[in-house]
């Protein structure tokens, strides 16, 4: 392999890294923004994700033990913003951001006797003659399994979404509860689920961040990407494909720093490391500023408590 | 099975026994996890929640700790119920911090009267500029101010570390990432000998009695509270919506830059790359708890102080991680925003179900 294939090979794989945390956690939210229920505790879910994730994987020194209890731990914590915001109609806002918080505390108690471990890596695909191919055998058979699993899983949420009964009821949820209800379809049933999937997907997330893409705990290790993830849905305007854009074009903002030092621009590295923040918000001025579209997009009922005495 | 049945009316009793409701419930649990985590839970809550008191140098921290979150919490309280969720006040702290503190640093050897004053105008203003940005995205381009407040913080934060550890960095510092120590001139004056409780306590006091004015009597205050309860009939009335976003965004803004600006020229003394334990965030705790009421946030931020000093206290002689403040926070709001279904619903034990 070349010098300069094997660089391009490195910035490949670096903006898959990034960007494949961002995916799995704004997939999920996508699902549950699309049931109406706005949950903007992502970065909390991230953090026990990650936690969970390491801890278990670090003391079993099973890594599918560690991707499960990421993934169920972020469950478990959207299972509580539901139980608020769904059964006792607490204001969504304010219970996410409750979540966060929560998290934030939660996973640096759990993960303090963590700090200072390092794991291998979550291993790559290896499939015998095609993962050794130069250049294309890296990159397209030689990703872990939650970067296969959060493509997989952007193409089964817009399948879910488009193409099924159940997906149909979800979006009618989401669009009018009221309507919804009337019909006889259980609205809060359907959104603890899509709840539970945010969380069971931020939880992926942290697992990807603790495990795979800096295979170690330090607290707070997610840095806003939960925060970004939410934004990611907007700029997607809810729709599921766009996400992969999305993500993948944050993904490469993050990187941008990195490989920028490694080129020599004489950029101060706290300069770059606003550039993903910066972008978030150009993004979310673009996409917003359309407002007609914005609207149009949006799931009608997104954040609105749902009773059914009204 | 428990439903909940409409009130058709908010509860009054219920709008102020929830905090309490939601403090208790806390405490149980504490105790619950304690036992559970095998330690004393009687000791660890005499060390949590009395031992920081019980000297007067404890109860000077406490007015430290809750000065911040009282300023914060009052300008997010008055913005929260206009619908307007400014959750980036961390950032407009670190920005007032920056601007008034940067201009303390322009004068290190003036032994003026007016350097302290100019720095607490330019902590506000560059709090304010901090909160005019999500104010502007929103009015003219509809962009959620949750998301680019929250995002303006990671940049206030990282545009703090990119000056103490470059060109703002002391001289005398060892290569330490840390500004000068402010001079006399542009330090807060302390008010008791030996503590560190300075004027910012007393301008805490005086913004919550002005706070509790402008949303009991002036016009603006009643514009706030009708915008947020009832959008619609705000518009019938002809108040200016993208007006009132400004002012509570630049309220909001302000008020966290005057904390930041206490926080650097008070207890820390300099520019430092971490200036605050989530003052920030913590407010929004705060002024939810205050029932977005200043008497209200008051109440709530002296008992949110003591959630920090409690966890300094179980981390020195607990030897306990001083992440249980974030839990202890995270908790009482969850029970705080689960009691408060009770304001507008009341619970009725039904058999069956009837559809």
């Amino acid at each position: 392999m070349s010098g300069e294939a094997g660089w391009l090979v490195a910035v490949v794989l670096s903006v898959v890294g990034a960007a494949t945390p961002l995916l799995l956690a704004a997939t999920g939210e996508l699902v549950a923004e699309r049931s109406g229920v706005l949950n903007l505790g992502v970065e909390g879910m991230m953090l026990v994700g990650a936690v969970a994730a390491f801890a278990a994987a670090s003391t079993t020194g099973s890594d599918t033990l560690g991707i499960l209890a990421g993934a169920a731990a972020g469950a478990a914590m959207a299972l509580v913003f539901a139980v608020l915001a769904l059964s006792l109609l607490a204001n969504q806002v304010a219970t996410g951001l409750a979540i966060t918080i929560f998290g934030v505390g939660l996973s640096a108690l759990a993960g303090s006797g963590f700090v200072g471990i390092a794991l291998e890596p979550l291993p790559g695909l290896a499939v015998p003659g095609l993962s050794d191919l130069p250049v294309v055998g890296r990159l397209l058979f030689g990703q872990d399994v939650l970067v296969y699993l959060s493509l997989a899983m952007v193409g089964a949420v817009a399948y879910f979404l488009g193409r099924t009964r159940l997906g149909l009821i979800l979006r009618a949820v989401g669009d009018s509860h009221d309507a919804a209800h009337a019909i006889g379809y259980p609205v809060v049933a359907i959104r603890y689920a899509a709840t539970a999937f945010g969380g069971l997907m931020s939880g992926l997330a942290g697992a990807y961040m603790s495990l795979a893409y800096t295979p170690m705990w330090a607290e707070n290790m997610t840095a806003g990407r939960g925060w970004i993830a939410l934004a990611l849905v907007v700029f997607a305007t809810w729709r599921p494909w766009r996400l992969l854009a999305g993500a993948y074009l944050f993904g490469g903002i993050t990187i941008l720093q990195l490989h920028a030092q490694g080129a020599g621009i004489a950029v101060p590295s706290q300069v770059m490391s606003m550039l993903p923040y910066l972008a978030t918000i150009a993004v979310l001025v673009v996409i917003s500023r359309d407002r007609a579209k914005i609207r149009s997009s949006a799931p009608a009922s997104i954040g609105k408590a749902f009773h059914p005495a009204g | 099975m428990l439903r909940l049945e409409p009130r058709g009316r908010q509860s009054t009793a219920m709008i102020y026994a929830s905090p309490v409701i939601a403090v208790a419930l806390t405490l149980i649990t504490g105790i619950v996890i304690f036992a559970a985590i095998g330690v004393d839970p009687v000791t660890a809550l005499v060390t949590f929640f009395v031992e920081p008191l019980g000297t007067p140098y404890g109860l000077a921290e406490l007015a430290v700790k809750a000065s911040p979150l009282v300023l914060i919490g009052t300008g997010l309280a008055l913005g929260f119920r206009a619908n307007v969720w400014n959750i980036g006040a961390e950032g407009q702290f670190t920005l007032g911090a920056i601007a008034g503190g940067g201009l303390g640093l322009l004068f290190p050897e003036s032994e003026s009267p007016l350097v302290l004053p100019a720095m607490i105008l330019a902590g506000i203003a560059g709090g304010m500029a901090w909160a005019a940005i999500p104010a502007w995205l929103k009015t003219r381009f509809n962009a959620n101010e949750i998301l680019t407040s929250l995002m303006l913080t990671y940049v206030a934060q990282y545009l703090l570390g990119y000056l103490v550890h470059g060109p703002w960095r002391s001289p005398e510092g060892y290569n330490f990432p840390e500004t000068r120590m402010f001079s006399a001139a542009a330090s807060l004056p302390v008010l008791v000998e030996g503590t560190r409780l300075n004027v910012g306590a007393v301008v805490a006091l005086v913004v919550v009695a002005v706070g509790w004015l402008v949303l009991a009597r002036a016009l603006v205050g009643f514009q706030l509270r009708v915008v947020g309860l009832a959008p619609r009939a705000a518009r019938f009335a002809g108040f200016d919506g993208t007006r009132l976003v400004w002012l509570a965004m630049l309220i909001g803004g302000g008020l966290a830059g005057l904390a930041g600006l206490f926080e650097v020229a008070g207890p820390i003394g300099q520019l430092i790359p971490a200036i605050s334990p989530g003052y920030g965030f913590t407010a929004i705790i705060v002024a939810f708890m205050g029932r977005l009421h200043p008497v209200g946030v008051l109440l709530a931020g002296l008992l949110l102080a003591l959630s920090y000093l409690g966890g300094e206290a179980a981390q020195i002689s607990l030897g306990m991680p001083s992440a249980v403040t974030g839990i202890f926070q995270g908790v009482l709001l969850f029970y705080l925003l689960g009691c408060d279904v009770l304001i507008l619903y009341r619970p009725r034990l039904r058999r069956e179900a009837p559809a």
